[in-house]
Formats: C-alpha cells, sequence, structure tokens
C-alpha cells in the first residue's frame, strides 16, 4: 500500500511555504531586517525615497544612516503619559532598529531626512556611478 | 446606578478598513487615558495638519476624520510598500458623562489629542469636613 510521505514537522513546511510566497513579493535586492518602523521605498527619477510614518517622534529621537547601499533608521518612541488610567492602549512606543539594503549605491553625501507632521522622508540621491549613461552613436 | 465613567465610549461605531473613492481609509490607533477631571484621547495621524482634521460630534456620536494626501508621485516605482496612505477615520459614542460641548483638539507632529472634560455632574467632588466642638 502506498501512503503519502506525511511531513514531521508541517509547521516547518507552512513556513517554507510562506517564505516562498513572501519572496515573490519582495523586489530583488531588497533585503531588510526590523519590522518596525514600517517603510515606504520608491524610485523618483534619480532619487530613492524612504518614507515611514513616526507620530509623535522628533528628530532627535531618530538617529539615520546610510553606508553604502545600506539605510539604517534607529529610534525610540517615548511614551510622554505617565500616571494616568488607561482605558484603551493602542499606539505603541518602543526602541526599534530597521536596516534595508538598498536595491543601488548612493551618494552618502547628499542624504536628506525631513521630519515633518510624523512622517519620516529620506532622500537619496543614487550615487553617479550607478545612473544610467547615454552613449552616443557614432556614424561612419 | 450611576453610569460608568470609565469608558469614553458605549461602542465603536467603525472599525474596519474600508474604500472610499477608490482609496482606502485607515483606523488610526488610539489611547484613552483618564487623568483628574477629564478623559484624553490621543490617535497617530501621521501626515494630518490642523487643517487637514475634521471633528464633529453629534448625537454623541464623535467623528474623527483625517484628509491625507497620496505623497508618493503617481509616477514614481514603488521598490517597498509596507503601509497604504489614506484618510484616517475613526468614530466613538460618547458617555453621558462626558461634557461634548467642550472637547479641545490639538495636532503635533501627527498625532492628534482630544481632551474630553467630564460633565460638572460627575466630577469627583472633595466636600470639605468641618470640625464639630
Amino acid at each position: 500500500m502506498l501512503t503519502k510521505p506525511v511531513s514531521r514537522w508541517p509547521l516547518g513546511e507552512l513556513a517554507r511555504e510562506l517564505d516562498r510566497l513572501f519572496a515573490d513579493f519582495t523586489p530583488e535586492g531588497l533585503l531588510s531586517y526590523g519590522t518596525q518602523p514600517a517603510l515606504n521605498l520608491w524610485e523618483e527619477g534619480n532619487m530613492l525615497v524612504a518614507e515611514a510614518e513616526v507620530p509623535g517622534m522628533k528628530l532627535e529621537d531618530l538617529d539615520i544612516s546610510v553606508a553604502g547601499n545600506q539605510l539604517t533608521i534607529k529610534g525610540e518612541r517615548k511614551e510622554e503619559v505617565k500616571d494616568a488610567v488607561f482605558h484603551r492602549r493602542e499606539r505603541t512606543f518602543t526602541s526599534f532598529t530597521r536596516v534595508v539594503t538598498l536595491p543601488t549605491e548612493v551618494d552618502t553625501d547628499k542624504v536628506e531626512a525631513t521630519l515633518r507632521n510624523g512622517v519620516l522622508r529620506i532622500t537619496m540621491p543614487k550615487s553617479e556611478a550607478v545612473l544610467p549613461r547615454r552613449i552616443e552613436v557614432k556614424g561612419s | 446606578m450611576t453610569m460608568s465613567t470609565t469608558d469614553i465610549q458605549k461602542s465603536e461605531t467603525q472599525q474596519v478598513t474600508r474604500m472610499s473613492n477608490g482609496r482606502r481609509t485607515y483606523v488610526p490607533p488610539v489611547s484613552i487615558y483618564e487623568t483628574g477631571d477629564k478623559l484624553v484621547l490621543t490617535a497617530d495621524v501621521p501626515g494630518a495638519t490642523a487643517d487637514d482634521i475634521d471633528i464633529q460630534v453629534e448625537q454623541r456620536e464623535l467623528r474623527i476624520h483625517a484628509r491625507i494626501a497620496d505623497r508618493m508621485p503617481a509616477d514614481a516605482k514603488p521598490l517597498l510598500t509596507e503601509y497604504g496612505v489614506g484618510d484616517f477615520r475613526r468614530s466613538f459614542l460618547l458617555g453621558e458623562d462626558i461634557d461634548a460641548d467642550s472637547i479641545d483638539a490639538k495636532v503635533e507632529h501627527g498625532v492628534l489629542t482630544l481632551t474630553l472634560p467630564k460633565t460638572e455632574a460627575m466630577r469627583t467632588r472633595h466636600i470639605p469636613v468641618k470640625a464639630v466642638d
């Protein structure tokens, strides 16, 4: 009698399945660790722009660095309320470190971060070396 | 029987993300705490300025709406999208112990803070004790 092999680790299988599934949604070359803050990243002309929602945070609560093609965002969201009876507590306060590998090298000297109304925006011009160059075609 | 002063809301009238005009609307995370004679509600509404926020009280329903414009240009190429951008909406039903006419709102660094004073009748009163010889 033939029986279907049963995995001893069904959850392991599931995890691998999920990894495979989500791998399809992760653009190639983008590696990331840490899950906070959630990031949006896009390409805008010759710039990469990263954006994160960090409501309540001030610039001094954030530490942003770029080395080569690696963007690191560290921060601490501090709870400002003490000695109160909470009825509901959905807003979270934690320290975080987020590292994202960018798809290209960026010009680290020209990286700028702005924080406006709780939205952090980091603009990173691509490094000259990776910008597309136009090759003139000479006629004979 | 007195009504509970410990909860701002009897029920929440809206809880789920929904679509409106083809854009998603999000439910902002909210904390509510009590200090002295008031309740304070804080909500994360990143991207919103005072002009973007509309707060209404009608039939004891408190409605919060923050309009959020798209920040990524339409012609940009998304590389990583971990959160969506859209308006924030949330409603609460105020308890009778809240003085709905005296609600104060401010927004700072993308955090909306509503101060909801309790009605005079619901405040803790301190009765001075006289000494009797």
